[in-house]
């Protein structure tokens, strides 16, 4: 009983520290379907994005651009960077058909205070071609994620 | 004054009014730039945005729905007869609206010789057009089957009217319209457009404008299928089938292999194998094709 407490203090004790450093967000409802993608239904893709790993290393990349491309730094100023990374990450390894829930927020409700126009999200979506290079995952692996990502163009650019 | 000045108030005019009043209408900030690579397309050899021989649905320029673009074009396309020069510069805003101005320079070497025109003698031919997109998004629309789909109309202005009536055509001008439907299948990496073109032009007009017998304007159906080898590379093939009006030559279609590279934001370079088909009572006439284009 006493070993079982204890295990479970633990567990939570791990849980808060892996998102420790993240800011604390106003409560909402966790769902994959906050992706606002559905998912592929092989994971030939994710292979060929070398996995977890792999979309990681992209995501930690593609971060940095959003830190330092002079198109985008005003649009994420004032994001949580060690949250934007996990969610992102959860995100991408979801929508390739990894083994990845998404727990981020809605799509639609993330974006609706950003003002992000055509030329950010075009920017955004060149510094993933560049991340995803650097990765090396082939063009045909690349395209076959930005076609499941276009879409979600109408909930980003709002104005 | 030139005509070269008036075209050139008129896009100056043009864009001061697009940039003074586009930001109220859409609500957002002005912006330059901001399309993906090859987006925009390349020039065609009448100046529009698309292919090199066919006009696509995108819009001419580097402007995303928030601003003003444009691009500039140099073309050189040489059979084994013949040589074609284009120059064309286009004005897009706000990914909407797109005009286009070319001249294209078709010298017949010494083949004019043969034709009995004179070593050397050029046909040469003005083409403004204006293209509107209409519907649908190439790019963005991954979710659904909808194309983006656009509308244009190319006016065109061929010299030497008194020799394309001795050829038998019946003027030496004309309006082509035309509606295109271009879609990006990203999960295949593939661009397909068609489209499809009112016209009674001879040799794309060069070579004047309907005939005695046969001054209908036609149906002609064009089209291009391009892979993206990489964001920046684009490799395909195009199609466009063409009036037969003169009586003195079968005019027949043209097709053409290529490779468009975006260089970098600005620059692209278009490096082609044409086949015009017959031109002119001179039969298979293909060679290389080679294409600058600078957008903003």
């Amino acid at each position: 009983m006493r070993l079982g407490l204890t295990l479970a203090a633990s567990i939570m004790i791990l849980a808060s520290t892996a998102q420790a450093d993240e800011k604390a967000v106003e409560p909402y409802v966790q769902s994959d379907a906050n992706a606002g993608v559905l998912p592929m239904t092989t994971d030939a893709v994710f292979q060929a994005f070398h996995g977890r790993d792999g979309v990681d290393r992209i995501v930690h990349r593609l971060n940095w651009f959003h830190n330092h491309d002079p198109r985008l730094v005003d649009t994420f100023k004032a994001a949580d960077n060690e949250r934007l990374e996990r969610t992102l990450s959860e995100m991408l390894c979801y929508i390739l058909g990894g083994p990845c829930h998404y727990t981020g927020r809605e799509m639609k409700d993330l974006h609706k205070d950003m003002g992000v126009q055509v030329f950010q999200l075009n920017a955004q979506i060149e510094d993933l071609q560049t991340a995803m290079s650097e990765e090396h995952v082939p063009v045909w692996a690349q395209n076959k994620l930005l076609a499941k990502l276009a879409p979600l163009k109408r909930m980003i650019v709002v104005r | 004054m030139s005509k070269p000045i008036y075209i050139a108030l008129a896009i100056v005019t043009f864009e001061l009014v697009i940039s003074l009043t586009s930001p109220a209408w859409a609500g957002s900030e002005y912006v330059w730039g901001g399309k993906l690579d090859l987006t925009r397309g390349v020039s065609t050899i009448e100046g529009a945005g698309g292919g090199g021989l066919v006009p696509w649905a995108l819009i001419a320029g580097n402007e995303t729905k928030d601003g003003v673009g444009g691009q500039v074009s140099a073309t050189s396309l040489q059979t084994h007869n013949y040589g074609l020069t284009a120059y064309s510069a286009a004005i897009g805003a706000w990914d909407r609206v797109e005009i286009s101005f070319a001249r294209q320079d078709f010298d017949t070497g010494k083949t004019g010789g043969r034709l009995g025109l004179g070593s050397g003698y050029t046909f040469h031919q003005d083409i403004y057009g204006a293209k509107v997109r209409l519907a649908g998004d190439a790019v963005f629309d991954q979710d659904r089957w909808t194309p983006q789909v656009a509308v244009g109309v190319e006016y065109k202005h061929a010299s030497h009217a008194a020799l394309l009536h001795a050829l038998g055509s019946r003027r030496a001008d004309g309006v082509d319209l035309y509606v295109s439907a271009t879609k990006l299948y990203l999960d295949r990496s593939l661009l397909i457009d068609a489209t499809l073109r009112l016209t009674r032009a001879n040799q794309f007009g060069l070579l004047g404008f309907g005939s005695g017998p046969r001054d209908t304007y036609s149906l002609q159906a064009e089209g291009s299928v391009g892979y993206l080898l990489t964001p920046k590379l684009l490799v395909g093939a195009e199609i466009r089938t063409k009036p037969d009006n003169l009586a003195f030559a079968k005019e027949t279609q043209a097709g053409d292999l290529f490779a468009a590279l975006a260089l970098n934001k600005a620059v692209s370079l278009t490096l082609a194998y044409v086949d015009l088909g017959s031109v002119a009572t001179f039969r298979r006439q293909s060679g290389p094709y080679i294409s600058m284009q600078a957008g903003f």
